[in-house]
């Protein structure tokens, strides 16, 4: 398969990109690493009448420490920020999941940025980064603002990004609590999550619950009240509107949900 | 781009993907197209030393970059690399048609983690599907060649 024609343009620079950007309107799409977008593209899912190349910004792949976050460069690799040893010392779930996405190929190109703006509901860094409070910083034609991860994921592909708008850094807080734990349900190796849990201290997020990555805020109040995990676990599935697909139904995903956060709450105390 | 260290120059329509490039441009065949939906891992090459999935890359984005395919990895006087080797000697194939992505792959693996234990070499070759089923030869394989160093 061959994705439908298009244009494509390459970007030497975070501004170039934006121009191009607002040149090519509701034509034209960001091609990161390009594992979300061209599957997409050579399925006609998607099918952008022209593509601008930020993958060689190299100033936006870095991993560094500022004012007492960490900032990730939106097209940072998965595989650079699974291998990255301040990721790994001070965001080990970050870490972790990130060496979860697909295979080792696909960690070679898929971005942390790439991922998040693609906002499938089946993802694993989406949940990751909601539950780790993460901030997303955007780059669009009307300047530079903030977003926060709760505020970020709007729908089934679907984000708060504006028209031309480029996400270009993601800033996470140092957990408050250190146990953490990934649980991530599938069939077989590479496939997404029917359903996971992301787990950090005593907050939670699921993927593949609904149309975003959530919170099982119902999960984190109860741990609040004084809860014990395991019943805690119990309302992990109070809240969500999880999707029906060949792989699960409404109520088997339910069920996940409770005994993979049942899991992952006992695996992030067992690491507290 | 540079393929096996060769510069490879064409105009190509914008929409080419890499791996039609290395087999239809520059005539490298060896790189197979399995299932085009950057699942199999057949068409896995190396771009810039990182093993790729090359149905889910343009070849507008390695334009600049090194790539290499198994035809690359022999030396100048045809003796096999020790990764192709090792699956010679552990019969780390059947039909073949996985095997060039196979020992791309491995390259790639064992660049990252030299000394991979069994469970590291079959995580590390998730993204490998062998329609044969022939994954126990192949472990082996790899194993072999991290055993026998010099990769």
């Amino acid at each position: 398969m061959i994705p439908a024609p298009f244009t494509y343009q390459r970007a030497g620079s975070v501004d170039e990109a934006l121009s191009l950007a607002a040149e090519g309107g509701d034509d034209a799409k960001f091609l990161a690493g390009g594992h979300s977008l061209l599957p997409l593209m050579k399925l006609r899912l998607a099918v952008p009448e022209v593509l601008i190349d930020i993958g060689r910004l190299s100033e936006l792949s870095y991993v560094r420490e500022e004012n007492g976050h960490i900032a990730v460069g939106a097209l940072t690799t998965h595989h650079d920020v699974a291998s990255s040893g301040l990721v790994g010392s001070e965001l080990p779930l970050l870490a972790h999941a990130a060496g979860q996405v697909g295979d080792p190929q696909i960690r070679h190109r898929g971005t942390l940025g790439g991922s998040l703006v693609h906002s499938d509901p089946a993802g694993d860094l989406p949940a990751v980064i909601l539950v780790l409070d993460a901030t997303l910083v955007a780059r669009g034609p009307a300047g530079r603002r903030e977003i926060p991860a709760g505020e970020f994921f709007e729908g089934l592909f679907e984000t708060a990004l504006e028209p031309g708008e480029l996400l270009t850094e993601i800033r996470i807080p140092r957990p408050a609590q250190a146990g953490w734990s990934f649980q991530k349900f599938t069939k077989r190796a590479i496939d997404w999550a029917i359903v996971g849990a992301a787990v950090q201290g005593d907050q939670v997020a699921l993927v593949h619950m609904g149309s975003t990555p959530l919170r099982a805020s119902a999960v984190e109040q109860a741990l609040a009240g004084g809860a014990a995990p395991a019943d805690a676990a119990a309302h992990a599935a109070e809240g969500t509107s999880p999707p029906e697909d060949i792989n699960a139904d409404r109520e088997y995903r339910e069920h996940l949900a409770r005994v993979l956060v049942a899991r992952g709450l006992a695996e992030a105390r067992s690491r507290a | 781009m540079t393929v096996n260290g060769r510069t490879v120059d064409a105009d190509v329509p914008d929409r080419t993907l890499l791996v039609h490039f290395l087999r239809e441009v520059a005539g490298l065949t060896a790189t197979n197209v399995g299932c085009d939906t950057t699942s199999c891992g057949a068409c896995t090459v190396l771009l810039d030393g990182q093993s790729v999935k090359s149905c889910t890359v343009l070849a507008a984005q390695a334009d600049g970059h090194q790539v290499t395919t198994v035809e690359g990895l022999a030396n100048g006087d045809g003796e096999m690399h020790p990764v192709q080797r090792a699956f010679h000697l552990e019969h780390g194939l059947q039909c073949g048609f996985c095997t060039p992505g196979m020992v791309m792959a491995t390259v790639s693996l064992l660049a990252e983690n030299p000394r991979p234990t069994e469970e590291e070499v079959r995580t590390g070759l998730e993204g490998n599907l062998c329609r044969c089923t022939g994954y126990h030869n192949i472990v082996r394989a790899v194993l072999a060649a991290a055993e026998g160093g010099d990769i």
